[in-house]
């Protein structure tokens, strides 16, 4: 027991600087991923056809497979096939590949979020706007643009607790975040070695990030509840 | 002079003709009611008449003005589009209230958001916001919606939604007020309280044109009476002329029909 004492403060300060990380590539990718999703959803609907079956596409194949081998791909890819390592070698490199990687992938799910609470606005909103006289910009924004939202709040709040969680997939190209930190004390690090405690402590901070999540994000839920 | 005009309206939708040569016309302050069968175009009229779709043919004047003449190769711009489609309102069959807004606020939205082009909005903003809300209250009060104006949609019947909408549709002034069965997706006791206060508005003069599949209502409330029957107008007259004596076989047995089930 004395041992964990003495081991504790050395285990969480390495946890922590894991979890900067994790947090770090977290805020990245809903960053990069809310926008590019909404810019991705509009080529999906779009009424040029070549674009809107190319982009559906793309979205099938980056929904369609795992994000651990989309990863890898983006990560390994340009250096041993194309000889050419554009990430370069150290963390910094992999946090980029791992954000690009994540990035695209979640831009793809948001892109169906969108598109879903885009269309479920009965086209009956707009024809009552149009027939009051009012033009097509404030129609979005005055009637369709809440009930899009409200729409998308549940589906995306979902998308964004399971990222937090993903991002624990980019230890597999040695990214040091949490898990990659917590790992370490197995092999040994900091004089700690054969350590698997770590490794499971670092549930806390999921569990802890993700209820701190799901209570924001249900108060966002709650505030648009006063519709239907 | 006759209010509204309209004259060899046609439209297609891509290969099948909906509406083939309609023409009619609407004196000021009376209603016109629109009955024919399902399919037959009723909806498509009072959509071209709103702008939601362009006649491929046609003409519609409004006391005198050439709101459209589909024949002429001009295309309107968005901006009279808007000013046309302010002589009409449209009261839909599923109401569509904006869920977000309280009943007063459906009924001020549009009001409010025309006033910003007014030259004075800024100085008066105040003073124009308020008389709308005055306006956007007595409308609701006529509608016998005085205890529900700060309700929202879904805490509302069928049939107080719908009397909300005809408040929206009046707050705007039309010349000519449209409306597309109603009633039809009112429960039979909620019809009653739709026809009333629409019949209140015909008893007030307002300029109407009403389609709908209330048959008894069609024929005590309107002062002409259209039957559309595949495109055309199979007939057309005075109510009670059309529905105790009507020429055509088209139309009797449409009624005929109406007065079995
Ligand atoms: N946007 C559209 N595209 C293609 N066909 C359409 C469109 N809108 C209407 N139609 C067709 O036009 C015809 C007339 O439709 P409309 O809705 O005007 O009839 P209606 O008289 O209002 O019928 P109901 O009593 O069922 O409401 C129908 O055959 C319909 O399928
Ligand atoms: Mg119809």
């Amino acid at each position: 027991m004395d041992l964990f004492w003495e081991q504790f403060p050395i285990v969480v300060k390495a946890l922590n600087v894991g979890f900067l990380q994790t947090l770090k590539l977290f805020f990245v990718t809903l960053l990069g991923a809310l926008p590019l999703g909404l810019v991705i959803s509009l080529g999906s609907m779009s009424s040029f056809k070549p674009l809107k079956y190319v982009v559906k596409f793309v979205i099938w194949i980056v929904r369609g497979t795992p994000l651990m081998i989309q990863l890898l791909i983006i990560y390994y890819f340009p250096g041993l096939v194309l000889h050419n390592p554009i990430w370069g070698g150290g963390e910094s490199g992999r946090f980029l590949a791992a954000s690009v990687a994540f990035i695209f992938n979640y831009a793809c799910y948001f892109a169906e979020i969108y598109r879903g609470g885009i269309q479920s606005v009965p086209v009956g909103q707009e024809e009552a706007g149009l027939v009051l006289g009012m033009t097509k910009t404030q129609i979005f924004f005055k009637i369709k643009l809440l009930q899009m939202v409200k729409r998308i709040v549940p589906p995306m709040s979902n998308e964004i607790i399971t990222l937090v969680k993903d991002t624990s997939l980019a230890r597999i190209i040695a990214l040091q975040e949490i898990i990659w930190a917590g790992q370490s004390f197995m092999k040994g690090s900091s004089g700690i070695s054969g350590a698997i405690w770590p490794l499971f402590f670092t549930a806390v901070y999921y569990l802890i990030s993700i209820g701190i999540l799901t209570i924001l994000l249900s108060k966002l839920e709650k505030k648009l509840d006063y519709f239907k | 002079m006759a209010i509204l005009e309209v004259e060899h309206i046609k439209k297609s939708f891509e290969h099948t003709e909906v509406l083939k040569d309609i023409s009619f016309s609407l004196e000021e302050g009376q209603v016109l009611s629109i009955i024919g069968s399902s399919g037959s175009g009723k909806t498509t009229l009072l959509r071209c008449l709103n702008f939601l779709e362009t006649p491929d043919e046609g003409v519609i004047r409004v006391r005198g003005e050439e709101l459209l003449d589909a024949g002429k190769a001009t295309t309107l711009t968005e901006k009279a589009i808007r000013k046309n489609r302010l002589h009409f309102g449209l009261v839909f069959q599923s109401f569509n209230l904006f869920p977000q807004y309280t009943a007063k606020e459906n009924v001020m939205l549009a009001r409010k958001l025309q006033a910003k082009e007014l030259p004075d909005f800024k100085t008066r903003k105040k003073e124009i916001y308020e008389e709308i809300e005055k306006e956007a209250e007595k409308l609701l009060v006529q509608m016998g919606l005085s205890e529900r104006m700060n309700n929202y949609p879904h805490q509302l019947s069928g049939g107080q939604c719908q009397r909300v909408a005809i408040a929206r549709a009046l707050a705007m002034k039309p010349d000519i007020l449209c409306f597309d069965e109603p009633t039809s997706a009112l429960d039979p006791e909620l019809t009653g309280e739709v026809l009333k206060v629409i019949r209140e508005l015909a008893d007030q003069n307002t300029t109407m044109i009403i389609v709908t599949h209330e048959m008894a209502f069609a024929r005590d409330v309107a002062s002409q009476v259209i039957f559309m029957d595949d495109g055309r107008i199979a007939e057309s007259g005075d109510p009670q002329e059309v529905f105790n004596h009507p020429k055509e076989e088209r139309t009797k047995q449409f009624l005929a029909r109406f007065n079995e089930g």
